[in-house]
């Protein structure tokens, strides 16, 4: 097809904003899929693109429109991830495209998330063709949310589209923007191959798949490819298109979105943002725009029943198959046994991958509270990444100390304005700047230590603003952050898994809270617990558990022997479900009282 | 078949009045049946034809039985070393007294519980602290020689003072025996449904109360020669000590239990149904449990070391788990003395902890 017949755009809404039917739609009214194939949401459903086997989620789609002009056109949907953790896979799905409709609700209006998103869409240059949906809902209120997308786009409110994708109405009206004011792409068809990979899958029987949009050039099967940054080769075993199942192809050429077979056996071998070319004669430069992502927030996944741990460890190695951007390596934990330190790119990666752990794998996880990657320079002045508060260094041994940031976006009802500032003034936030969108509607922009927002940040802004409050955030970087290890000892001893880090203001508080919260779950015993949170070996706060003096069966006769013996018995499981450190039994609950307490601490301040 | 067993239990289920905390097999009213069961228990002995060291007839309150119906059972005792009778202090009169030392009791034991009429009330106890005065009086012009009183401590309401009052009371009758008992609240009784939010408050103050109780005692000249019981002048209960040591016993009455070796018998709680199997010629119906060498050998650890004495360790390293007793040998709460073994004082406050992490 002609570059200029093409079109390459993505749906940016926020969750619910009504993404998943406006594409359903647009499948139905191109006649993509028969009426009577037509299921809810086709695109969303991940086990329905089922050909010779394979099972991949469709990622991009292909239709055919017949515009005004009476031309066919080569339209391609390409799906972005939904959410913040994924700001780079998003960007790159972007980067595939030369447009995004955006989407808003016309009862809920812009979200943090949209609007992140939109802009995101107007740095990578992409023409924007803005669209209220829900106009049948009784709360619309579409000339205000058109005033609001126009006010971000800069453009008139009378341009917005007004659709409802649930009955049909405005959706041509889409399409044939999508061809009038999305530019077709303006890539070299002569040149050598350039294709970016905007995301991958992985079959188990084919391999990596890899989801490209052709830059340059011309890619053919068996074709010998690089992937210019992590250097990998493979051969094309296929390609082809969406439409919406798999449509092999003989080739993909300048200007198309597809997908490409490697045959490749792990899904890290292909990064997202990587550039696909020869590996002869291929292209010199590659798309702009890698980066290798990392994960950030690190949490311990402890099988709740140490049996499960070899299959944990099988659900994992599968998992990381089609997620890349997810890390593991086995840790071990006095408390909680054996399991795995996992690192994931936010909160909502973590949430995905414990959820898919235990619904798709059937295993019950005990997930440790999570923490953020710290950066640590040792005397020798050579810096070390530390993704568990046990391996952090004695402070003796620490020149300095840093910690990720993020910008954080808010758009919030005026009204919880002055909450959401404490919020983040709270949670050591330095203020950016405030915008009104709209006269009801502001955005704050903080820079907020991932630290922060990894406790319980999400929970706190969703209940101080009732729920209306959106948020998203972009990594910054790192940053120097007066950081310390709150250790805990047990008469004595330290016990690895309840230590933490955090900002030396928080220290006393939270270590302060911690033995507070351990004292009520340590019950009273055979020896005095003494319960020391210290940094370094300066003890920053302190709690007894009294001994007990006195466990008697008070009286045993005859008749009353074996009930006295079972009592005894029962006794000595409830034992051997306690952690023995030195002479203390310690509840498997004790262990987790760090989580409450990185909760109740953040909250009570 | 005749019972090897050296201790015999007989059990007499009838009461005045249940007390909210008992959870024995007791009956009250029934006046009608006290008859057949003393001849029901008379057949018992006539079958098992017993021959012990000890018997100690336990309710319920034997005590409750008519003089005729007491005089009668006590007759067809086998002949002992130590009798044992059970009596609750308002049923004991200067005829009772007479037939119960006439037909061979060589030991009383009396319900007391408190001297503190607040704390009787709570209990639901029916005998005054005068009532058990006058039946200690009763027993001793009878020409008692060794009795015991049973008290009770941890009762909800009892403060320092009351519990100091209780002792000096105890130490004025000066009995041969005591038996101090903490209030086990069990589940399901109407006393724990009532007042088990009092008891869950009062664990900290019963720590106190029973280091007390040991306390004075002791300075009183009794010998703490088992968890909760007390003597003087050597005047140990044979008959429990038989429980204590490990030894067999059989129980003959409703609702009794016998240990015979690994098996151990327990008679039904239902009365009716023990009248009618034992009037018809049957043994009572009971269950069994069979004990396994494990649980007999833990039982033997559980209970000997509730004594004061040392408890030999022969047979019992597959119950023992010696690295943990070698913890709490250090941790200064077992004393290992060749092949035996006991608590040390403090040990002994935490016997529970202690046999329950000691044991496999």
């Amino acid at each position: 097809m002609a570059l200029s017949r093409i079109r390459n755009f993505s749906i940016i809404a926020h969750i619910d904003h009504g993404k998943s039917t406006l594409a359903d739609r647009i499948l139905q009214v191109t006649h993509t899929v028969a009426d009577r194939d037509m299921r809810e949401q086709l695109l969303d459903s991940m086990d329905l693109e089922r050909e010779r086997g394979i099972t991949i989620k469709a990622q991009a789609v292909r239709v055919h429109y017949r515009a005004a002009d009476d031309r066919v056109y080569e339209l391609n949907l390409i799906d972005t991830p939904g959410h913040v953790d994924f700001t780079y896979e998003v960007s790159r799905s972007l980067a595939a495209c030369e447009g995004a409709l955006l989407v808003v609700d016309a009862a809920q209006g812009l979200e943090a998330q949209t609007l992140a998103n939109a802009y995101l869409a107007i740095e990578n240059d992409l023409d924007i063709v803005p669209v209220v949906n829900k106009i049948d809902l009784p709360a619309a209120d579409p000339d205000a949310v058109a005033i609001e997308l126009a006010d971000l786009i800069g453009d008139a409110p009378e341009n917005v589209l007004r659709i409802s994708a649930k009955t049909g109405q405005g959706v041509e009206a889409v399409l044939q923007a999508v061809v009038d004011h999305i530019s077709p792409p303006d890539g070299d068809p002569q040149a050598a191959p350039r294709a970016l990979i905007f995301d991958s899958s992985y079959d188990q029987y084919r391999g990596v798949v890899a989801f490209v949009r052709m830059v340059d050039g011309v890619f053919h099967k068996g074709d010998k490819v690089l992937a210019m940054a992590q250097g990998t080769r493979f051969d094309v075993e296929e390609l082809g298109f969406f439409s919406p199942g798999m449509r092999p192809a003989k080739h993909l050429s300048a200007g198309e979105v597809g997908y490409i077979i490697t045959g490749l056996k792990d899904v890290s071998q292909l990064r997202v943002g990587d550039t696909l070319t020869l590996a002869k004669g291929g292209a010199e430069l590659p798309l702009p725009g890698y980066k290798d992502v990392k994960p950030m927030v690190f949490a311990g996944l402890f099988p709740t029943d140490s049996d499960q741990y070899p299959e944990l460890r099988d659900a994992l190695e599968k998992l990381k198959l089609n997620d890349a951007a997810l890390s593991y390596e086995p840790e071990v934990s006095q408390a909680l046994g054996f399991g795995f330190r996992c690192g994931f790119l936010g909160l909502l990666h973590m949430d995905i991958v414990r959820e898919r752990l235990e619904r798709e794998y059937d295993l019950d996880l005990l997930v440790t509270a999570p923490n953020v990657a710290y950066r640590v320079e040792d005397v020798k002045g050579d810096w070390h990444e530390v993704h568990n508060p046990a391996q952090m260094p004695d402070s003796g041994d620490i020149l300095a100390t840093e910690e990720p940031v993020v910008r954080a976006s808010l758009i919030t009802p005026k009204e919880y304005v002055g909450t959401l500032m404490e919020l983040n003034q709270d949670r050591r936030g330095e203020f950016q700047h405030m915008e009104y969108l709209s006269e009801d509607r502001v955005q704050l922009v903080y820079d907020l230590p991932l630290a922060e927002v990894v406790l319980d940040y999400y929970d706190q802004l969703k209940s101080r603003s009732r729920g209306y409050a959106s948020f998203d955030y972009d990594l910054l970087g790192f940053r120097e952050g007066k950081l310390v290890k709150v250790d805990v000892l047990l008469a004595g001893e330290q016990v690895d898994s309840l230590s933490l880090i955090t900002h030396r203001d928080n220290a006393y508080k939270q270590g302060k809270a911690l033995v507070e919260a351990l004292r009520e779950r340590i019950p009273r015993q055979m020896f005095e617990v003494a319960i020391q949170a210290a940094i370094g070996s300066r003890v920053i706060a302190r709690e007894t558990v009294k001994a007990k003096r006195k466990d008697v069966l008070a009286k045993c006769y005859g008749g009353d022997i074996s009930r006295k013996r079972k009592l005894l018995e029962k006794q000595k499981k409830g034992k051997k479900r306690m952690k023995q450190v030195g002479n203390i039994e310690v509840p498997q609950e004790a262990f987790l009282a760090v989580l409450d307490i990185n909760r109740d601490g953040a909250a009570a301040s | 078949m005749r019972s090897s067993a050296e201790h015999l239990y007989l059990h007499v289920p009838f009461c005045g009045h249940r007390c909210g905390y008992c959870d024995f097999v007791t009956v009250t009213g029934h006046g009608d049946l006290h008859a057949r069961y003393v001849d029901a228990l008379i057949s018992e002995l006539e079958r098992e034809r017993p021959r012990p060291r000890t018997i100690f007839i336990g309710g319920g309150t034997p005590s409750l039985l008519g003089d005729d119906l007491l005089a009668r059972l006590l007759a067809a005792l086998p002949a002992c070393e130590e009798l044992t009778v059970e009596c609750n202090p308002e049923t004991i009169t200067p005829a009772k007294a007479r037939v119960l030392l006439d037909g061979g009791a060589t030991r009383i034991s009396l319900g007391a519980q408190s001297f503190q009429p607040h704390l009787l009330a709570t209990l639901e106890r029916r005998a005054s602290p005068d009532r058990v005065l006058d039946a200690v009086a009763v027993l001793r012009e009878a020409g008692l020689q060794n009795l015991n009183l049973d008290l009770m401590f941890g009762v909800p309401g009892q403060s320092a003072r009351d519990l100091a009052r209780d002792l000096d009371q105890v130490l004025r009758v000066a009995p041969e025996h005591v038996s101090y008992y903490e209030l086990e609240a069990k589940p399901g009784t109407r006393f724990t449904h009532r007042h088990g939010g009092a008891l869950a408050a009062q664990e900290e103050l019963l720590e106190h109360h029973y280091e007390t109780v040991v306390e004075r005692l002791r300075a009183a000249g009794y010998r703490w020669y088992e968890t909760a019981n007390f003597c003087r002048d050597g005047r140990r209960s044979l008959h429990n000590l038989g429980y204590w040591e490990g030894r067999d016993y059989l129980g003959l009455g409703v609702g009794a239990v016998s240990t015979h070796g690994l098996e151990r018998r327990r008679n039904l709680a239902s009365l009716p149904r023990y009248l009618a199997a034992v009037e018809a010629g049957e043994r009572p119906p009971s269950q069994v449990e069979l004990l396994t060498a494990a649980e007999r050998g833990s039982e033997r650890v559980m209970l000997g070391l509730r004594l004061d004495r040392p408890l030999a360790l022969d047979g019992l390293d597959d119950v023992i788990d010696a690295d943990e007793l070698d913890r709490m040998r250090r941790a200064g709460l077992v004393a290992v003395s060749g092949s035996t073994i006991s608590l040390s004082e403090r040990g002994r406050f935490m016997a529970n902890d202690v046999v329950s992490t000691i044991l496999r």
